[in-house]
């Protein structure tokens, strides 16, 4: 392991661990969020009504 | 009463973290990340892959995000009908023939791939993967188990177990989407999801602490391990060398944009049936914040160090194709685990759980296309995309010698006609739908303020950026890929070449359908023209 490699990875795993940890801060944070965040697997499509 | 509201809303948004960043968690994190990583050389391959999230990856899960929820509130679902509304132009229709026709191919193989996943799960429950401390051993029970070695071995003798696995995950993934049970893909969302982050973090600390298992080789450490993972430079490749590929660009583009699921219409259809002031800033940056963490953190730390340290180098230079590392290089670390069957089962069962999650997704679009250009219900267009579907998955698991038809849809859809699309998207949300009222399209609703800098990327850098990468890509690797077309073995099919047949047949069949569909919607318009005073 090579110290550019050692900066590559704490760059890289730092980087990412703390972009999700400020979006989980706000989202928890925000007052209404819960009721406005979606993802692809809690949007309901309307064409199963047809059931 | 007003402490149990706190609670009820504390639990909400710890539900919507589970689900947005659950939803994230794919095949592509564990799997398909750290394949190529090993190939374009690890620390090297992270410097296009941090640019590509940044520059393209999420500002293109912005311009996606926005620019279905502005086609839905106008009454379109379907990527070609987004386009249609965005650009106000009927021929716009026609540039997003892509962004059904590729999440059905990329289904093609990721259900095969899915099978694996439930395969393995089984195997370590029934005792099938004890197999020993011998790493050769995985290798040669993942060769046999896929069909790696002999086009069409899966249909013959003991090869069939696999078609067992495929045919349950077809029949799920269809039943799951012809009944439309979307409160079950949440819960896999909400629960399963994180059980398999939480398994993946174990896995990660016993990865971090194997130190050096085998003293007869004390090269074969965890440091070194990760150095070759996180090592940009490697013997016979310095930096320079290593990103003056165009390859290796286009690789981290087209991983960014699988793990993401943006750049190909699954998420233009899904957001086209959200509400008009909605969130898409925040849902789209923590989904893809908990995507980059899984992939990064569990899937940089985990495959490659364990692959390196069980089977040496010579293993992680030349991984026996992009998914092997996952199939061969995990077994082996579950084998050096207390408790290893147990985790072992548990990891791909979960990892079958999220493939399921991302394969549902994947057929939506299709659908959305059939509803609005045939007229028909989500019956008849789940049939029809069932049928068309496993024709191609049968074509995958037949030619399975080598992975090579895989390889090939996953190259030419997976990557080149992703960039195109991406590329179609980026320049209509910056110059025809304009940044202005894009931004506005993208501002409202959302929980965070999204830097203006962000228009700036998606109307100049992101657009210059794919079409740089994607010529310099056609210049130095196209007459090579041309080639590998005729390049064929003595007494083998031409895989490759019947590959892109089946690519070249899907995409003339869903013109047809779009031109089918900009037809009824000419038809509708005109209706409504003449009604209207």
């Amino acid at each position: 392991m090579t110290p550019i490699g050692w900066v590559i990875m704490v760059l890289a795993t730092g980087g990412m661990t703390g972009l999700l940890a400020w979006c989980i801060y706000k989202v928890v944070s925000t007052p209404g969020s819960a009721e406005h965040l979606h993802s692809q697997a809690d949007i309901e499509t309307p064409d199963v009504e047809e059931h | 009463m007003k402490h149990k509201q706190g609670r009820e809303t504390w639990k909400s948004r710890v539900g919507v973290i589970l689900a947005v960043t659950g939803s994230a968690v794919g095949l592509g994190n564990f799997l398909r990340f750290p394949g190529l990583a090993a190939k374009y050389g690890g620390g090297a391959f992270m410097i296009p892959y941090v640019v590509a999230f940044l520059l393209i990856g999420l500002p293109i899960a912005w311009v996606e995000w926005s620019m279905g929820r502005f086609g839905g509130a106008r009454g379109y679902n379907s990527a070609p009908g987004v386009f249609r509304a965005v650009c106000g132009k009927r021929w716009a229709s026609y540039l997003a023939v892509l962004g059904p026709l590729i999440p059905v191919m990329i289904y093609m193989y990721y259900v095969f791939v899915e099978a694996w996943c439930l395969g393995y799960a089984w195997n370590y429950l029934t005792g099938g993967l004890r197999l020993g401390a011998d790493p050769k051993k995985y290798e040669a029970f993942f060769h046999d188990f896929v069909g790696f070695n002999e086009n069409g071995s899966l249909f013959i003798g003991d090869g069939n177990q696999l078609l067992i696995f495929l045919a349950i995950c077809f029949v799920l993934n269809f039943l799951l989407i012809y009944r439309g049970l979307n409160k079950g893909i949440e819960w896999f969302c909400k629960f399963a999801m994180p059980a398999l982050v939480i398994c993946a973090l174990i896995v990660l600390v016993r990865v971090l602490t194997l130190g050096t298992p085998n003293p007869e080789l004390p090269d074969q450490s965890l440091v070194n391990g990760l150095g070759a993972m996180w090592n940009p430079t490697k013997p016979d490749q310095n930096l320079a060398q290593a990103l003056a590929n165009p390859e290796i660009w286009l690789a981290a583009a087209g991983q960014i944009f699988f793990s993401l699921s943006v750049g190909f219409g699954i998420v233009i259809t899904y957001s086209s049936y959200l509400r008009k002031d909605d969130d898409v800033a925040l849902s789209a940056l923590t989904a893809s914040a908990g995507n980059g963490f899984c992939e990064v953190v569990l899937g940089g730390l985990i495959t490659i160090p364990a692959a390196f340290v069980f089977l040496g180098m010579p293993f992680v230079e030349d991984p026996p194709g992009t998914f092997g590392m996952g199939f061969v290089s995990l077994p082996n670390v579950f084998n050096q685990m207390p408790a290893g069957t147990f985790f072992g089962f548990l990891f791909f069962f979960l990892l079958f759980l999220a493939a399921v999650t991302s394969s549902l997704s994947m057929l939506q679009p299709a659908i959305a296309l059939f509803e609005e250009g045939l007229g028909i219900g989500r019956k008849a267009s789940v049939a029809m995309l069932g049928f068309m579907t496993f024709m191609g998955a049968m074509f995958i698991v037949f030619f399975s010698r080598g992975f090579q038809a895989l390889d090939t849809v996953d190259f030419w859809v997976g990557n080149v006609c992703i960039y195109l699309m991406a590329t179609v998207q980026v320049i209509i949300f910056g110059w025809v739908l304009g940044l202005k009222r894009g931004m506005a399209e993208l501002d409202r609703g959302a929980e965070i303020r999204i830097p203006r800098i962000v228009g700036f990327i998606i109307k100049y850098v992101s657009p210059v950026y794919l079409l740089g990468i994607f010529v310099l890509w056609m210049v130095y690797n196209l007459p090579e890929r041309i080639r590998a077309v005729g390049d064929i073995e003595k007494g083998q099919p031409p895989v490759v070449a019947l590959s892109l047949a089946l690519i070249v047949t899907v995409l003339i069949f869903y013109v047809l359908i779009v031109n089918r569909a900009v037809n009824r919607w000419d038809e509708q318009e005109a209706t409504e023209t003449e009604v209207s005073p």
